[in-house]
């Protein structure tokens, strides 16, 4: 304590400069700062950068998954929409090919029962005239034999030889037709 | 302080505060030297001891606040990350600018919260000492920082090229200009180490001698003066408490400053433009 008040009553009488730096205290400034930036240089600023960088780059990744989720999904529907205008245009289609198809069966139809239906008729004409022809062809002979027959028995005079028979059967028969054109006009049909 | 108050008591009367209550004398035997025609202590005295506590504190702090690296920080990862944002952003990126800044930042990171909680220490109780009272330890980093700007500066533009950028004004010709490049050389080159020095030197020393003025003055009233000044003690002692928050803003300040004009001289020395 003794020391102290010497050395205050000597630092008075020196009138002590307060800019005047001590030596020791500037080196041990420049010392102290020097290891304490080294040390934050090396350890604290890379820290707290990685940590800034790691958290920038896990929100910028966090936006951008949640960017390509959505589009992933806007994709996802547009390609459902598409599946289904495609199924509904599927679906008309086959509704306008049935239908074609139908109509289609439909009119075939009626042209085979058409045809059909005149094929029966002209079957049945066909039919018809040939009995009618046959009736005729029969008719004539027997017309032609019981002709004969008769006049053979009225005349007297046989008529069994062939060739005069038929002479005499088709003069008649012209005959007949002859006047039955002549009354009737229509004649045999 | 118990060295004012001896010398208080044993000139019977009061004695204002002076520079010399700042030259703290060593722990252990008092040996001196003579430096610049003063007698110095030689051996470790409290700012020296307070410098290093400064070191260890700030680099303790922020070491195990970074070291975590946690995504979703802890509380005290995010104080760190945010006084580390501070200096990074509003000081390295801001006014350096976002090109080269980040070599830059460790050294004014670690600058500001040194000289910041040395500062602190002026208030904080059982130091309650400023250790940038200290002229000596000022000066080093004054020098520091007008090496660094100057390397960058000349490393950046060439020695000649330095030198003009930093001299020589842009748009200004003819006899203003002679005039101005004195001027300009004197306050980019010369000054600006000492201006820097000075103002948290002498900010540091003003405002402790003024709360040792306010205690002790307030003290002699009480002890020794009329009662009817007695009171006047009290509301010295009140003025000192004010004056200790007033302090507190001052001690921030000045290491912001400080560390705002090292932004400042780095980004006009590595600047393409004038």
């Amino acid at each position: 304590m003794q020391n102290l008040i010497i050395l205050a009553a000597e630092a008075e009488e020196h009138e002590l400069n307060p800019l005047v730096p001590h030596p020791v205290e500037i080196v041990l400034s420049l010392v102290v700062f020097g290891i304490l930036f080294f040390l934050v240089k090396k350890f604290v600023v890379p820290s707290f950068e990685k940590t800034f960088a790691e958290r920038t780059s896990a929100i910028e990744g966090g936006l951008a998954a949640a960017e390509s989720k959505q589009a992933e999904a806007d994709a996802r529907l547009a390609e459902l929409e598409k599946q289904l205008a495609d199924a509904r245009h599927e679906a008309a289609r086959i509704r306008e090919e049935a239908r074609e198809q139908g109509a289609q069966i439909v009119a075939e139809m009626r042209e085979q029962a058409q045809a059909e239906s005149t094929r029966i008729v002209e079957h049945g004409k066909a039919q018809i005239e040939a009995e009618r022809q046959q009736a005729v062809t029969s008719l004539r002979t027997e017309v032609g034999s019981l002709a004969t027959g008769l006049a053979g028995r009225i005349v007297g005079e046989s008529l069994d030889d062939e060739a005069r028979q038929s002479r005499v059967v088709d003069r008649f028969l012209a005959e007949l037709e002859a006047s039955a054109q002549s009354t009737n006009g229509s004649g045999v049909h | 302080m118990s060295l004012i108050a001896m010398s208080a008591v044993r000139a019977e009367g009061f004695v204002p505060p002076g520079p010399g209550d700042f030259n703290l004398p060593p722990l252990g035997p008092d040996k001196t030297f003579e430096f610049m025609g003063q007698t110095m202590y030689l051996g470790v005295t409290k700012p020296m001891l307070q410098l290093v506590l400064a070191a260890v504190l700030v680099f303790g702090f922020f070491y195990v606040a970074a070291r975590r690296q946690a995504m979703v920080p802890g509380k005290l990862q995010y104080v760190g990350e945010q006084a580390y944002g501070f200096v990074r952003n509003s000081m390295g990126r801001d006014i350096i600018g976002s090109h080269d800044f980040m070599r830059f930042v460790p050294y004014l990171f670690a600058l500001f919260f040194f000289i910041l909680v040395n500062n602190v220490f002026a208030t904080l109780p059982f130091i309650q000492f400023p250790t940038f009272s200290r002229a000596g330890m000022v000066y080093a980093l004054a020098l520091l920082s007008w090496l660094i700007y100057n390397y960058v500066g000349i490393k950046q533009h060439g020695f000649v090229g330095y030198f003009k950028h930093q001299s020589v004004p842009a748009g200004v010709t003819g006899p203003i200009l002679a005039l101005l490049v004195p001027l300009e050389f004197i306050s980019n080159i010369v000054v600006r180490p000492v201006t820097l020095a000075l103002r948290l030197f002498a900010n540091m020393l003003a405002g402790h001698l003024l709360l040792i003025l306010f205690a002790l003055g307030g003290e002699y009233l009480l002890l020794h003066a009329d009662a009817v000044i007695k009171p006047v003690g009290i509301l010295a002692w009140v003025l000192f408490l004010a004056i200790s928050f007033l302090e507190l803003l001052v001690q921030f300040l000045q290491a912001y400053v400080f560390v705002l004009l090292n932004a400042m001289y780095i980004s006009g020395a590595v600047s393409e433009e004038h």
